[in-house]
Formats: structure tokens, sequence, C-alpha cells
């Protein structure tokens, strides 16, 4: 087990360390010159090299990707071009939006999927199955963005449960959550139709497995041997898919900060391209690169959990 | 009152009928077997006196269980019959036990459902249990950590922790070496004694049953057609199918006399090492030896058997000597020439040898017709035929294998498993090569199959030398078909010499051990 955690922490920190690199490399290297690139085709010559020394950029390139590193790993992520304040900042303000709403979204994608997937699988071929399966179809179909209109017509504009977008900060925990609901709604629901699809399909290839038979040989029912027996050897597809679906959370409610009004990472990203500020473009990209290989961790971690088989391979 | 009554049991699914009529009757402490071919009922039997019917299936007639009439109890009144009145262990231990959960917790559920219990106690009776059926690994341990046989071990303490009286066991034995059988059929005779239970045995290996079986039912295409003791069925068998049955699976095979002639493949001193995980993060990977020293050689149109438990390393040697693999010391030549260069199998000496698998179902690709299966070794000819000539050829291999010509624009699943292996024969035999490996290549046929298969292969010896390299688990048919055998036990050939010698006079403990394990059919001295 120790050698299982072991393994998948160095491939960890290799994913990450040529994350970095090629990040750097796109960013700062095959553009050409990223000053010039930032100033626009218009921006004067001695301007531009003002620029270039600002960003260091007339320092070696090894020289500039360790100050990089080094920065990143102290938590100095430098100044934003267009801001003119501290990138870490820029992050910290909108992480703890964007973050939240991952996780709530996540949640309630998993909420949601894993009772339809199990409950459709258990009357495969029945109405219930039917009337999930088509559901999920729908779900995947629909554009989150639209789900996000219908919640806010519904439940913001003439219900007035909710408000129609912004977010009050996290001064009042239960504002706060409140804010992301709607938005973690309109996220959630393809996701879900996504994972309940999986969890379906998964369960149904376990419940063909010759070991479904010997549990209902030993008296089991088949509402027992699903839940003892099935779902655990369930759960390792549906762990992949759940590790994706974070990472899009993640970056991928850009559509639905901007139907909320969201102050998160997404927007940041989007307004950091248009304005050419590469440097937070870099720095942000490089954050969520390593939270996705550190949640990838974390779901390698969950199969060796379900999975005794992994624990001792390594 | 018998254990066991079914009368008139006749089922179907859907609009195919599947049992026809059967009858069957057992008392406790009796051993009763079913046999006869795949698809003639004897699994779906089984599961009609579990209550575990397809969904779909229309069942009539009764089964009467210990009093009660399997069809007409409802589904919860059967859980609690499964695995208290009636158990089961199925064919296959690999998969049988769920992956995730310990041994011992897989055998103590057994208990916990059907008993008010503590779990530590349920646990501490599961251990017992294990020890019963005598496996020595903790009950923490997982299934994975496990050989098949210890596995089907579990896999029957599961099913009898609760002393069922009616223990039902379909194939039990057939995944296992011929080792591992003898002690597992050994283990369910001692424990019908111990128990006083009935064993409702199923098999389609005839040696099996004629070893185990106080009462034999031989089914065809969902028929009983005939039933009786075992001592009586045995010398008196009346119906034309058990004769068959008998007939094939017994069936002598007339090979031609072997010509004198020039060594052909020569295996020399060879090793092959496999990396395996390391012990510690950066440290060396360890080497694990499949194949030690091996040398042997065959000559032209010789025919050579290979048997070993698996695991022993007959397909490392089998990929070693097509040139799939390097090897770690010695050489492998064919007519004087490596059969592996650099990082190629050498293509001069590969279209010399052609090879013939195990799984008759999927060893073809499904979307490819006949025609283009068995052309597939021309390219490792030269000029490989075009036009009629190929055409020619097609048509002389199906003939040869007893196809028709026009089967070469069919798909593969318009085939049965012998003539699947049929074709398979005939793609090895296009080419025309020196030598031809059969890699259990009938260890999944029928008996009355793989009788034929043996003839062809045999009429095949009779039209030209062939040399061939028989590779089976299964002592009795190396016997039949080969002229020289080796012995192979843990990357060691322990033994070779001619055939007859070897299995009338074995030298080696281990040759020794596996003859004696292997069942064997009784001399009936009846006329069939």
């Amino acid at each position: 087990m120790i050698r299982y955690v072991l393994g998948r922490l160095t491939s960890l920190i290799v994913s990450l360390i040529v994350a970095s690199i090629v990040i750097f490399a796109v960013i700062e290297v095959i553009p050409g010159d990223p000053a010039a690139f930032m100033l626009g085709v218009n921006a004067r010559p001695d301007t531009i090299a003002a620029l270039r020394a600002e960003m260091g950029l007339d320092q070696p390139l090894i020289t500039r990707y360790l100050a990089w590193v080094t920065g990143l790993l102290q938590g100095d992520f430098g100044q934003s071009w267009t801001y003119k304040t501290p990138v870490a900042d820029l992050i910290n303000d909108r992480i703890w939006v964007s973050l939240p709403l991952a996780v709530y979204a996540l949640i309630l994608s998993t909420l949601i999927a894993f009772p339809a997937g199990i409950y459709a699988a258990s009357r495969r071929g029945d109405a219930g199955d039917v009337t999930i399966m088509g559901a999920t179809q729908l779900g995947v179909a629909i554009p989150n963005f639209w789900f996000a209109m219908i919640l806010v017509l519904i439940f913001a504009i003439n219900l007035r449960w909710f408000s129609a977008g912004g977010f009050p900060g996290w001064g009042d925990p239960l504002q706060a959550i409140k804010a992301l609901t709607l938005p973690a709604i309109a996220l959630a629901l393809p996701q879900a139709a996504i994972l309940a699809r999986v969890m379906r399909s998964s369960l149904l290839d376990m419940l063909g497995e010759d070991f479904i038979r010997t549990a209902r040989a030993k008296g089991l029912s088949r509402r027992q041997a699903l839940w003892r027996h099935a779902v655990r050897n369930a759960l390792i597809p549906v762990l992949t898919i759940i590790g994706l679906q974070f990472s899009f959370l993640l970056a991928g409610g850009i559509i639905i900060e901007q139907v909320f009004f969201l102050p998160g990472l997404g927007r940041l990203i989007f307004q950091s391209i248009s304005a050419r500020d590469l440097i937070v473009v870099e720095s942000v990209v490089m954050l969520l690169v390593f939270t996705v290989i550190v949640v990838n961790f974390l779901v390698d971690l969950a199969y060796a959990a379900v999975d005794p088989r992994l624990r001792t391979k390594a | 009152m018998s254990l066991l009554a079914i009368n008139d049991l006749s089922l179907s699914i859907g609009d195919t009928p599947i049992l026809h009529d059967i009858d069957l009757t057992m008392q406790a402490g009796e051993i009763v077997a079913i046999t006869g071919e795949s698809g003639s009922g004897k699994s779906m039997t089984a599961l009609a006196i579990m209550g575990l019917l397809p969904h779909g299936a229309k069942p009539s007639g009764n089964i009467v269980l210990d009093g009660a009439d399997i069809l007409q109890t409802s589904e919860p009144d059967l859980c609690r019959m499964r695995g208290n009145t009636m158990g089961m262990v199925f064919q296959e231990p690999m998969t049988a036990l769920n992956p995730v959960q310990t041994i011992g917790d897989q055998v103590a559920e057994t208990i916990l459902i059907h008993e008010k219990t503590t779990k530590a106690e349920a646990h501490q009776r599961a251990a017992a249990m294990l020890e019963r059926v005598g496996l020595t690994v903790s009950p923490k341990r997982y299934p994975h950590e496990l050989s098949g046989g210890q596995r089907q071990r579990v896999v029957i303490a599961m099913a009898i922790v609760l002393r069922p009286k009616l223990l039902i066991a379909d194939e039990p034995t057939t995944a296992l070496d011929v080792t591992t059988q003898a002690r597992i059929l050994d283990l369910l005779r001692d424990l019908v004694r111990e128990f006083d239970m009935g064993l409702l045995i199923i098999t389609h290996d005839l040696a099996v049953v004629a070893d185990i079986a106080d009462k034999i039912v031989v089914m065809q295409s969902g028929r009983v057609v005939e039933a009786g003791t075992t001592a009586h069925l045995l010398t008196h068998m009346q119906h034309p199918y058990t004769k068959s049955l008998f007939e094939a699976s017994r069936h002598a095979v007339s090979l031609p006399d072997t010509i004198q002639s020039a060594p052909m493949l020569n295996v020399q001193n060879i090793n092959r090492d496999y990396p395996i995980a390391r012990q510690t993060l950066l440290g060396p990977r360890p080497m694990f030896r499949a194949l030690h020293d091996i040398s042997f050689q065959i000559n032209q149109g010789e025919r050579v058997g290979l048997v070993g438990e698996s695991g022993c390393g007959k397909s490392t040697l089998t990929r070693a000597i097509l040139g799939l693999e390097d090897v770690q010391g010695g050489q492998i030549t064919l007519d004087g020439d490596p059969v592996f260069t650099g990082k190629h199998p050498n293509l001069a000496v590969r279209r010399k040898m052609q090879v013939v698998f195990q799984d008759p179902y999927s060893s073809f690709n499904p979307r490819h017709r006949v025609d283009r299966l068995i052309t597939e070794p021309f390219h490792l000819l030269k000029q490989p035929p075009k036009g009629q000539a190929r055409q020619d050829a097609v048509a002389k291999a199906l003939v040869d294998v007893g196809l028709s010509p026009d089967d070469a624009n069919k798909y593969i699943h318009e085939f049965s498993g012998g003539q699947r292996q049929r074709i398979a024969i005939a793609r090895a035999l296009i080419i025309a090569p020196e030598l031809i490996i059969f890699d259990e290549a009938v260890s999944a046929l029928d008996v009355s199959v793989r009788a034929q298969i043996l003839d062809l292969i045999a009429a095949l010896c009779r039209k030209r030398p062939l040399a061939y390299l028989f590779i089976s688990h299964d002592l009795s048919v190396v016997r039949r078909v080969t002229d020289r055998v080796m012995v192979m036990q843990a990357g060691k050939i322990v033994e070779q010499g001619e055939t007859e010698t070897v299995f009338s006079n074995p030298q080696h403990r281990y040759t020794q051990t596996l003859i004696a394990a292997a069942p064997r059919l009784p001399d009936l001295g009846m006329a069939v």
C-alpha cells in the first residue's frame, strides 16, 4: 500500500514538472516575444524594451523558468500587467468562488447520479429504467447555460427564492451557499446525467459477473447482491469519470460564471486572455493543472481504497 | 423420502425449448453425476434446482427438494433455502469470488444472512470451515492472492458452511490442473461422507464421472437419455449416445509410423527471464526465470507432446519457439536458422511454423470472411499466390480439414466450435509448414468433436509427414497423438522420452504424480 502511494506520488511530481515546462514553453517561448504580444502591434520599441526588462525577458530561458517555478512554490505568482496587483491576490479572491462551486456541483451530481444509476440498473428494462435513461439523454444533450437560464427564470425571477446572480462573499456562509446553489445545479445536471449512465452500465456489467451468481447461490436476494457485491466493484469507472468531471467543473464553469455574474477563475482567465495578460494566464493555467493532477492523485488513492488488487500490485 | 425428486421438468426460454421431461431422484449421502456435451441442459437443470433460472425461463413439472417444490416456492423463501438447504459451486473459481472482499467475509456472509448471530461468531465459524476445506491461508486474504485451487476451496466453504442437504457442483474441477482436481474431488467426497449431504456433480469429463459418482445421468439436447448406478451403467449402457460418448472419450487415433529423419527444430539451453515488480522504490527489478535451461529437438515428421500444469512455462516456450520473444540464454533454430533475429521473428523461419490455439471462439476476427482468415499466413511468403492460385489454395486447405470450398465466403460465427478448430487448422496448413504447434488445441472441445479433430490430425499426418508440438494439460490426449513426450514443471523439462515408455514407466516423481492424479476411464470390457 505504501509502495502504491509512493508510486502515485512520484508520478504526481513528475506530471507537475512536465506540465510546468509545457505551460512555460507554450506561453513564453512559442509565440515569440511575450512583451510585444502583450503590448499589441502599435507599441513603441522602447515601451516593449521596458516591459521586457520589467518581466525579466532579457534573462536566459532557464533562469526565467526557475524564477517562475520558485516563485510559484513560494506563493509568488508575479504581478498582473493589467490589474497591477499580485496575481496571487487575484487568484485568492476568485478561487474561493470557483472551488466551492465545483465541489458543490460535484456533490450534487454524485447525489443525483448514484441513486439514479443504481435504481436504473436494478430495474433494467422497466419503466423506471427507461424514464431515467430518457432523462439522462436529455441531460447530456441540453447545454448547461440553457439550464442556467431556465433556473434563473423559474427560481429567481418567478419564485424569487434565489438571486439571479452575483456573489456576496463568505461573510455570511449561508448567503454564499445560497448564491452558489443555482449555478451548482446548472453545472451538476449534465454531469449527473453522464455519471448516472456510467454508473448504470458499470453496475450492469458487474451484475453479469460470476461472483454475483455465487452471491445469489448463497441466498442473497437480487437487491442484496446488488448492494453488497456489485456497487463497490462498479465504482472504479465511476471514480474515473468523477475525477475528470471535477477538472471540468473547476475551469469549465466559465459560461455558468458568466450567466450568474460570479467572480470565478473562469472569468479571470477569460478576461486575462482578452487583455493579453500572459502573466495571469500562465499562473492560473498552472494552478488549474495543479488541481487536476492532485484530483487525479486522489482518485488513484480512491481506487486503491476500493480495490485491494491495486494495493498489492504497486 | 428422497432428498431430491425431479419429475417431468421441462423448460423453455422464449419459444426455444431447453429441457424436456427430466426425471431424476437422489438420496442423502449420494453422489449423482449429470454428464453430457455442451448445450445438453446440464447447467440449466442445476440452475432450476437452485431456483436461479435466467429471466424469461418458463419451467413446468416439479422439483421437490427436501419436501418443498422449488418451482412453487416464492422468491423470498427460495432466498432462505439457497445456502441453507442447497448450496452451489461453479466452474470458474477465478471469477466466482468478489474481488474486493476478503475470503473470510465472503464465507461469513453466508452465515450472517441466514442466521441471527454475531459477526465475531460468524467469522469464527467461517475460519473453521475454511480450515476444514483444507485452506491454509488466513481468512483475511483477498481472492486475487489465492491460486485457482485455493479459490475453489473458498467457494466450496461458502456453499457448505451451513451444511446444506444438497450441494450442486457445476464443473467444479474443469478449470483446475489434474493434481488440484484430484484433491478437490477427494475433498468433495469426504464432505459428502462427513455431512451426509447429497452431491449433484455436473461434468463433461467421463473419467471424473466414473471416478466419483454413485449414479450417472446422461443428458443430450435437454433430455435424460440414460441413467443408472455407475457400476451398472458403465457395464450395461444401452443408449447409442451414451456409448458414443464413452467411445469418443477413449477414442484411439491411428498415427502412421514415424520415419527416421533429420533434426528440424533445435532448442538449445534456453532461459527466459521476466522482470517482476521492484521490491524497493528505485532498486533493480528482480527477474523471474520462466524457462530454465530447456533443450530438446524435434525431427522432421515427428509428433512431440508437452505436458505440464498451468504456470509451468508451456505458453512461454511456445512464444519463444515462434520467435515472438527473445530468450535470455541459449538458442532456438529451425533447419539451422535462428527463429529470432534482433527485434523480430525471423520471417524466413516463421513461414515454416504455424500455431493452432485453444479457443476457437476468440482466435478469429469476427468481421473477416473465412477466405481472408485462413489466408492470413500468406503475408509470410515472399510471393503469395494470387487470383485463381489463391482460390485453389483456399479450397484445398478447406477440403483438407473436411470442410467445403464454399465455406470460404462465410463468416466465423456461422460455424460450430469443432468447425472453427478445423478452420484454425486450415489456416495453419495453408502455407504447408514444417512444424505446427497445437497449443491446447482440443481442450475446449466436446469429446465427440475432440475425437474428430484428433482423427483429422492423424489423417493429415498420413497424407504427408507433419511434425507437431502438441501442448496439453490432458495426459490421455497427449498419449494418443504423440510419439515422444516432454514433461514440464516450473520452467524445467523434468522428463522426456518415448510417449508409451514415459506413461507406462514414469521415472520422475512429478510425472508419477501427474499420471496418478489424472482420472482414468475404467476398462469397461464392453462392446461399444
